[in-house]
């Protein structure tokens, strides 16, 4: 059974005046330990498909099932809750807690998953260290450049030990080198931790990476090839 | 950590959370010490008329105060004074014989309030000996009374001199007497000094013709606070035929103008409560308004919905708790100052006191509850503030946040 089945999803959004299909009839399934570009032009429904597979937007019409699950049978905290034991995520501007510091921040996840303070610290900085970031795990963000963010970030998500990490566009606020050194790392993390990466970009060197590359334009899958 | 997660968070913005906070201390500051100087006031005008006038009770005969006549008066042994004064909160005792008669000296006359007292009880209950500024102070067996000075400046008296009193005695009989006037004693209330002629109870009683009668017995307690309290104890010990009275029926204009002058008060109050309200309400707003995107984040990488409100929950109580805590730190000294050293008022203000029968005096009071209370409504004030972030988050969608 793939880790991601996705059948017939459509998303109308009708909040405008004319409503606007961003996913038309989108069927895919994703195996584990994937690392897969979810591509397209702008306003060709990449992050809506990422907003649906990580459960933070219901489908007008299909389903997603994970792991066995389907999304659209968990409401209100337990959806919440899965999303905690399931999906990491990744997000284009970082977004990490600007009050925390990298430690605290990769921490607060296992917090949430009620994880011991001596297990989840030990964690944190095994987690920081694999990204690099093992002498600034007392930093706070506003203190670390954009890379660095990112990778703070991509330990964050791992922290919880997700099935696999949506990554929206992670590479967009990001230098060429940190933008190819994060790649790295997620590919490393990718190999070591057996962990399934999706990413929605338009990078042309996250597209270069990746092993899987699926295209969607108009909501719908364009193309869907193995590199 | 979630503590931790707030109380970083509220220091974000240190200025808005500062001002935020310095709302809520000035708010707690400017009410303790208008509530302080309120109550205190209040209690200070309750004691000082209880001692002037009435006591804080009085133990009477049914009927007595109604038509103050001395028919209806108590028998003096009917009174167990070691049981009223193992009430609780009684502070003194004063049995007294009361009635109007004229009082002449030479070719004037005047109306006098009369009172036969037990000199060293009355002194305890009223510090009548510390209005003494001529002659001596009465001891129980004379034969002889204290003037007001007011009354013996009308009537020209001095020291020494004979007083004639006439009046109406128990039953209708005639009561007379000439009665040397052994001291002076000086009210800074004009209504009293003016009329008031005391003389020991034993005297009163031969010539008002009552025998072994009172008219009541006053009770002073330690404070008005404890007034339902010391009722029910009082209540319990005196005679069943006997009825007591408290100060709010024996001065009812006193008690209607306190009322009247705490429900201003407490408008004033309301309208700085509700200022304070909006002021950290709009601050609640901003913390979570410019946090949207944020609070979609964390709502994305799992954490409930519940647990953000009680992450905002705290931020709120922090800035509540320190803004309620300092003020209250800030107000105590202020507090204590002006109830050591009470704003004394001359000149015209003077005469509104003066138609109630009090002294021109703003007293604070230091009562615990007046500090606990107002920290307590500003600060509960503060957290009522949380009913935004509540109302916030159950319309709040995580995916519209984090594009926002």
């Amino acid at each position: 059974m793939a880790l991601i089945e996705i059948e017939h999803l459509d998303k109308i959004y009708n909040t405008t005046a004319v409503p606007v299909k961003a996913l038309n009839d989108v069927t895919l399934q994703f195996e584990r330990g994937e690392f897969t570009s979810v591509v397209g032009p702008s306003g060709s429904g990449k992050t809506t498909f990422l907003n649906m597979v990580g459960g933070l937007d219901r489908p007008t019409k299909g389903k997603i099932v994970i792991d066995g699950t389907n999304l659209a049978e968990l409401k209100g905290s337990k959806l919440v809750e899965f999303r905690l034991h399931h999906i990491g995520f990744v997000f284009q501007a970082f977004n990490l807690i600007p009050v925390f510091t990298a430690l605290e921040n990769v921490e607060f996840i296992m917090l949430l998953q009620g994880i011991s303070k001596e297990e989840r610290q030990k964690r944190a900085i095994e987690l920081l260290e694999a990204v690099g970031l093992g002498d600034r795990i007392h930093s706070r963000p506003g203190q670390l450049s954009g890379g660095q963010q990112q990778r703070v970030a991509v330990a964050r998500a791992l922290a919880s030990k997700p099935e696999f990490v949506l990554a929206d566009e992670p590479t967009a606020n990001l230098d060429s080198k940190s933008a190819e050194d994060l790649l790295t790392l997620m590919e490393e993390l990718n190999r070591e931790y057996q962990t399934t990466f999706i990413f929605s970009t338009h990078d042309p060197r996250v597209i270069k990476r990746a092993r899987r590359i699926v295209t969607l334009c108009d909501g719908k899958v364009e193309k869907d090839e193995t590199v | 950590m979630y503590l931790n997660l707030s109380w970083r968070n509220i220091w974000r913005n240190k200025k808005r959370t500062i001002i935020a906070v310095a709302s809520v201390f000035f708010a707690v500051i400017i009410a303790v010490n208008t509530r302080s100087m309120q109550l205190g006031s209040y209690s200070y005008m309750i004691h000082s008329s209880a001692r002037f006038y009435t006591g804080y009770f009085q133990i009477q005969q049914k009927n007595y105060w109604e038509k103050r006549s001395l028919e209806n008066t108590l028998l003096q042994d009917s009174i167990d004074y070691k049981k009223l004064r193992n009430a609780n909160y009684v502070k003194a005792l004063a049995p007294r014989l009361e009635s109007f008669a004229l009082i002449s000296f030479k070719n004037t006359t005047r109306v006098a309030q009369v009172v036969g007292i037990d000199p060293q009880m009355e002194n305890e209950e009223s510090g009548l000996k510390e209005r003494l500024v001529k002659g001596e102070y009465l001891e129980p067996q004379d034969y002889s009374g204290l003037i007001s000075k007011g009354l013996a400046q009308l009537l020209g008296v001095s020291i020494g001199d004979s007083i004639v009193l006439y009046g109406q005695g128990y039953h209708g009989q005639i009561a007379a007497a000439l009665l040397p006037v052994k001291g002076i004693i000086e009210y800074p209330i004009r209504e009293l000094n003016n009329t008031m002629f005391y003389l020991p109870l034993k005297a009163a009683q031969d010539i008002f013709l009552t025998g072994n009668r009172l008219t009541s017995v006053a009770v002073m307690i330690d404070d008005n606070r404890h007034l339902e309290k010391a009722k029910q104890a009082l209540s319990a010990v005196i005679p069943p035929q006997y009825t007591l009275l408290d100060w709010k029926t024996m001065l009812p204009e006193l008690h209607q103008s306190i009322q009247f002058d705490n429900i201003s008060g407490m408008l004033m109050l309301a309208i700085l409560y509700v200022v304070i309200a909006f002021g950290v309400f709009g601050t609640i707003i901003m913390m979570i308004n410019e946090r949207v995107k944020e609070f979609g984040i964390l709502i994305a990488v799992g954490m409930k919905k519940v647990r953000l409100l009680i992450v905002t929950f705290w931020e709120i109580v922090f800035i509540a708790f320190l803004g309620a805590a300092s003020g209250l730190i800030a107000a105590i000294p202020i507090v204590w100052y002006f109830s050591l050293h009470p704003i004394r008022f001359t000149g015209d203000v003077t005469k509104t006191f003066d138609a109630l029968g009090i002294e021109p005096i703003f007293s604070f009071s230091t009562d615990p509850l007046i500090f606990l209370n107002q920290a307590l409504v500003v600060f509960l004030i503060a957290l009522a503030t949380f009913i935004y972030p509540i109302y916030f988050m159950k319309r709040f969608e995580a995916s519209r946040a984090i594009r926002s």
